[in-house]
């Protein structure tokens, strides 16, 4: 019988258990099922590993790849995890949870959603956050969606050309089987001024494509006079430093909480968040945490505005999300609780120093064009080579053991520095670049 | 037992029509609040939208449903019961005096597909 | 479980600080861009932190601590060493280019061909990052095959009225309209109610399989042949593949596209809600579709590759199940939800009588206590009363064919121990209910709050800190 560390069950147990269901063998469980379908032979799987040579196994796969210092961004930030998160978010009361039905044993998982969502609110400075997104570009496909269902009979948006690329990719998906007109643009302000008349929402990004932190004035008017809304994407670590979608008269605000000290780990998990305006509360796809009193006054929190939800909306809601990313809003919560927002500043101040000092060296090189010359940048910038094989910097830095030049759709080189880089490296890639 | 009152209109969905020339002050039934529970908001059109019948113009929503308002006849929103923002249990306490919208009518002939109070309680009781 | 009642920002003090960071001058941005509002967030020394979460952590309830048979959400034991695996990868750029990281590729194959053959599907995508995210990709997908072969009629997609309330959601955002099938008195889709449904319209129709009843579609064969039939596709809702596990492929039944909950059949930790992980398989005719394979479709649905920390620890799982044991996951799963319903049915209603699978759904109690002035014990009483005895709640009120539902799923990974013991406080329960049902209506009782006022929550809606509050 089965030995597997995760079953249970002794042979005795299936004995006494089959005879109380009523049935001789295990497989008259499946005496409803045509008899075609019934697996007959072993799967073509590898044989059960032991914990240890599951362990080997992975190991020998993470050494497969070389390990690289990453100076490359675009929607995935290399910053550094202090050592408390981990341990808090693999807490078994915390992991092993699931979506807080029963508040009454879930209070844990219910208060640090709160506390996200207050953080969502003091970071973007608008005034209701969502429980989480899948990631970034999920939660701007979603303020898409959110911005069209929040307009009557209106069913265009505007996407500027200067988000990232897979949040466009990810927009662009989502609106071509959801039947909405998405125009992508550079011009956004003219794209607005010309009057639509169906305009529903336009999304810009904070910080752009090539790092630059993006100008917005008066756009958020025009978006309004247009009768729409005005959505922007941003990097919830820089918030602490660049003017907040609040501020620049957003509705609402999402983007990827990466940032906010989540490992690379190629891609995933990451977190979206979303936040909006009061008046937008009810249209705010997603769970929501609100605060309630118990039976005996004392204060508690409960997933609250559920009517918006698909499992009661079922085809009439806006959104299909019915979960959250809660862990990485754990560890996002718990980033923001360590940093404070003097430590937050602080991890921008250095990714700031490092990131100009690498730009300034590389310009030095006399290798690269700025097309971006004089516009502000936080951590992360673009350059024009001026060299033909565009992808050979690259290609370099991977022998030197670092990751950064990621080639853009324009042909430029893109650069990004946390508060990890290190002076050594930066002239390693200046010197690189020089030999190229 | 849910009260109907006599002088009104019902329509099938549940909601209520009170009459006053050419306008159609919408809420719904004692029946319908009944069904929901406590109601905790109520979704609005803004004045000047146009309704048409039988398509909904708002919905009810409690702590565990939701419920869309559909509009018994067609024309334009003159006005809107703005008190129920804040206080959507209006509806739970006295549901024919917490009226939701005024509609000013395209048609009042639509007024003639509505139940009377005696053909509407025999359609709840069905 | 005791109860805390601070929030993170309540413990704040002006000039502690938990983070450790050199020095540096500050951003020089101009004005124009530069945040003017004062950042609101805690001061708090490391020991505050750790001590806080620590707290808030002890009033949470997870498959650690006990029996969570909440239904449709396979709540089974998630193995620690899988915890070890994504720390191993936690510093690879997700645009490092695939040459460079020959071991991540050799990952995504591994479990994609793995998965591919417990499903008989021919290829996974894993960019989905949640159940209801896989039914979405899934949908299109779907509408994807049909516009290439420039067949732009078929907008609608049948959903069984017993389906997930995603089911339709997912539909209606994917642009699809819906068309329910009713089920039959047996709780199965009724074929006979099917077939007027089909036509050049039908995109094609989503199915769970076992139902969310529990319940084996046994039709399932001619249903799969009337909606190819009629042009149209199958999809496959793996919220309940857990016991089909080693036992049926969908693929095999005739389905085209389906997704999986890793966070469900394959033993990743829920986290609270997620992050989670939906890869969409499609049969061999739909791999031209797939993101990673052909890019017919030119579909993102995430930012980049899925959740790989998710993926990572569904791949450690399904190696050390291996061939040999992955025959006894779905099996064992199925006998222990038949072992609860025979051992309760005199207690609670049971709607269906017939041998389910891994889940099964009672209607409420045999005897709810209600006598004349005093109102009965309901399903949410039964739920919170289960509270106050150390086990979580089943799933209440869904499938909505029942009005008193209580949907039990116990999983392959609790002991007949464990079973035994939550029969015991169930059929305790329902004594109770009998007896005073006032003591249900009123649990839980030693939960560290008691029941929340829902109704003012949702008419005030506080949905942040402030000082005032």
């Amino acid at each position: 019988m089965s030995t597997f560390a995760y079953f249970p069950h002794t042979e005795e147990d299936i004995c006494k258990m089959l005879k109380r269901v009523g049935v001789s063998g295990l497989d008259d469980l499946y005496a409803d099922v045509p008899a075609d379908f019934i697996r007959k032979g072993d799967y073509d799987l590898p044989s059960a590993l032991s914990e240890q040579e599951v362990r080997d196994f992975f190991e020998s796969l993470a050494l497969a790849n070389p390990k690289l210092r990453v100076y490359a961004g675009q929607g995935a930030y290399d910053h550094y995890t202090p050592a408390v998160i981990p341990y808090i978010t693999s807490r078994s009361e915390f992991l092993t949870a699931y979506t807080p039905y029963q508040c009454e044993i879930s209070q844990g998982t219910l208060r640090y959603i709160f506390e996200w969502q207050t953080m969502i609110c003091n970071l973007t400075g608008l005034d209701v956050a969502n429980a989480s997104m899948y990631d970034g570009a999920t939660a701007a496909a979603e303020a898409m969606r959110m911005c069209v269902a929040s307009c009557r009979k209106r069913n265009t948006v505007i996407a500027s050309s200067s988000l990232l690329p897979n949040v466009l990719q990810t927009m662009r998906t989502y609106a071509r089987f959801a039947g909405i007109n998405l125009v992508e643009t550079y011009d956004i302000m003219e794209a607005v001024c010309e009057g639509t008349l169906d305009l529903a929402g336009v999304i810009v990004p904070s910080i752009n494509r090539y790092g630059i932190i993006e100008s917005h004035d008066g756009l958020a008017q025009a978006v309004h006079n247009a009768g729409a809304l005005l959505a922007m994407y941003c990097d919830p670590s820089a918030l602490a430093v660049v003017k907040t979608p609040a501020e620049w008269g957003a509705d609402i605000a999402v983007g990827d909480g990466q940032s906010l000290g989540i490992p690379l780990c190629y891609g995933g998990p990451y977190v979206g968040f979303m936040s909006c305006t009061q008046a937008l509360m009810r249209k705010l796809p997603g769970r929501i945490v609100g605060q309630a009193t118990d039976s005996d006054g004392k204060r508690c929190f409960v997933l609250t505005l559920q009517a918006r939800e698909q499992h009661i909306r079922r085809e009439k809601a806006t959104s299909n999300i019915c979960s959250n990313e809660s862990l990485m809003a754990l560890w996002c919560t718990v980033y923001l609780s360590i940093m404070g927002a003097d430590g937050l500043r602080r991890v921008n101040s250095l990714s700031y120093a490092a990131a100009h000092s690498l730009h300034d060296a590389l310009m030095e090189t006399g290798r690269f064009e700025d097309p971006f010359e004089d516009q502000p940048f936080l951590k992360e910038f673009c350059l024009k080579p001026l060299f033909g094989n565009t992808g050979a910097l690259q290609e370099a830095l991977l022998e030197q053991g670092i990751f950064s030049a990621l080639e853009t759709e324009e042909g430029y080189l893109s650069f990004c520095c946390t508060e990890k880089a290190r002076k050594e490296d930066l002239e390693t890639i200046a010197q690189v670049a020089r030999s190229i | 037992m849910s009260k109907i009152v006599d002088e009104l209109l019902y329509s099938e969905s549940h909601e209520w029509v009170k009459v006053d020339g050419n306008v159609a002050i919408i809420g719904v039934s004692d029946f319908a609040q009944s069904e929901m529970g406590d109601i905790t908001y109520v979704d609005m059109p803004s004045e000047g939208d146009e309704v048409t019948k039988g398509e909904d113009f708002g919905a009810l929503e409690s702590v565990k449903a939701s419920s869309e308002l559909y509009s018994p006849v067609s024309g334009t929103v003159v006005a809107c019961n703005l008190d129920l923002e804040n206080a959507p249990e209006q509806i739970n306490q006295d549901p024919y005096m917490a009226w939701i919208i005024k509609v000013e009518m395209a048609d009042k002939g639509e007024l003639g597909s509505l139940l009377n109070a005696v053909a509407y309680k025999e359609f709840i009781e069905k | 479980m005791r109860y805390y009642d601070k929030l993170v920002f309540e413990l704040s003090r002006e000039g502690r600080s938990a983070f450790s960071l050199p020095q540096a001058p500050d951003v020089c941005l101009p004005d124009s861009v530069s945040r003017k509002s004062a950042l609101e967030l805690p001061s708090l020394s490391e020991p505050d932190v750790v001590r806080h979460y620590t707290n808030l952590s002890q009033m949470n309830f997870g498959v650690d601590t006990g029996f969570y048979p909440l239904g449709s959400c396979t709540m089974k034991y998630n193995p620690k060493i899988n915890e070890e695996i994504p720390g191993m990868f936690a510093g690879v750029h997700p645009l490092v280019p695939a040459g460079a990281v020959p071991g991540i590729r050799k990952i995504y194959e591994g479990i994609d061909s793995a998965l591919a053959e417990l499903t008989g599907m021919a290829h996974f995508t894993f960019e989905p990052c949640a159940g209801a995210h896989g039914e979405l990709t899934g949908l299109m997908l779907i509408r994807q095959y049909h516009i290439s072969r420039g067949d732009f009629a078929r907008t609608r997609i049948i959903v069984p009225d017993s389906a997930h309330g995603t089911n339709p959601a997912s539909a209606a955002v994917c642009g699809l309209e819906v068309v329910e099938v009713k089920s039959g008195p047996d709780g199965l889709i009724d074929v006979e109610s099917l077939k007027p449904l089909l036509g050049p319209q039908i995109a094609g129709i989503m199915m769970t399989n076992p139902n969310t009843l529990g319940l084996f579609e046994k039709d399932i064969a001619q249903i799969a042949s009337l909606v190819h039939g009629c042009g149209g596709l199958l999809y496959y809702d793996g919220a309940n593949m857990n016991p089909l596990l080693g036992v049926v492929r969908p693929g095999d039944m005739g389905f085209d596209v389906m997704h999986l909950n890793l966070h469900k059949t394959f033993s990743t930790p829920h986290g609270g809600g997620g992050p989670g992980s939906g890869p969409v398989g499609v049969a061999p005719h739909l791999v031209e579709f797939l993101p990673e394979f052909g890019n017919r479709g030119e579909l993102r649905v995430s930012g980049f590759h899925g959740n790989f920390g998710v993926i990572l620890r569904a791949y450690a799982y399904i190696l050390m199940l291996g061939r040999e044991n992955v025959p006894m996951a779905g099996r064992l799963a199925t006998l222990s939800a038949n072992y609860i319903k025979e051992s309760l049915k005199d207690c609670y209603r049971l709607p269906l009588q017939s041998i389910c699978k891994h889940e099964f759904v009672f209607d409420g109690l045999v005897n709810d206590g209600a006598r004349d002035g005093v109102p009965g014990a309901t399903t949410l009483d039964v739920a919170k009363r289960l509270l106050d005895y150390g086990f979580h709640a089943p799933t209440i009120y869904f499938p909505l064919l029942f009005h008193q539902a209580i949907m039990i799923e116990p999983t392959e990974t609790e002991s007949l121990e464990t079973l035994d013991s939550f029969i015991e406080v169930m059929r305790k329960i329902a004594q109770e209910a009998a007896q005073d049902p006032t003591l249900l209506r009123t649990a839980p009782h030693n939960t560290p709050i008691g029941r929340p006022d829902e109704t003012v929550a949702a008419r005030q809606p506080v949905l942040k800190w402030t000082k005032s509050n």
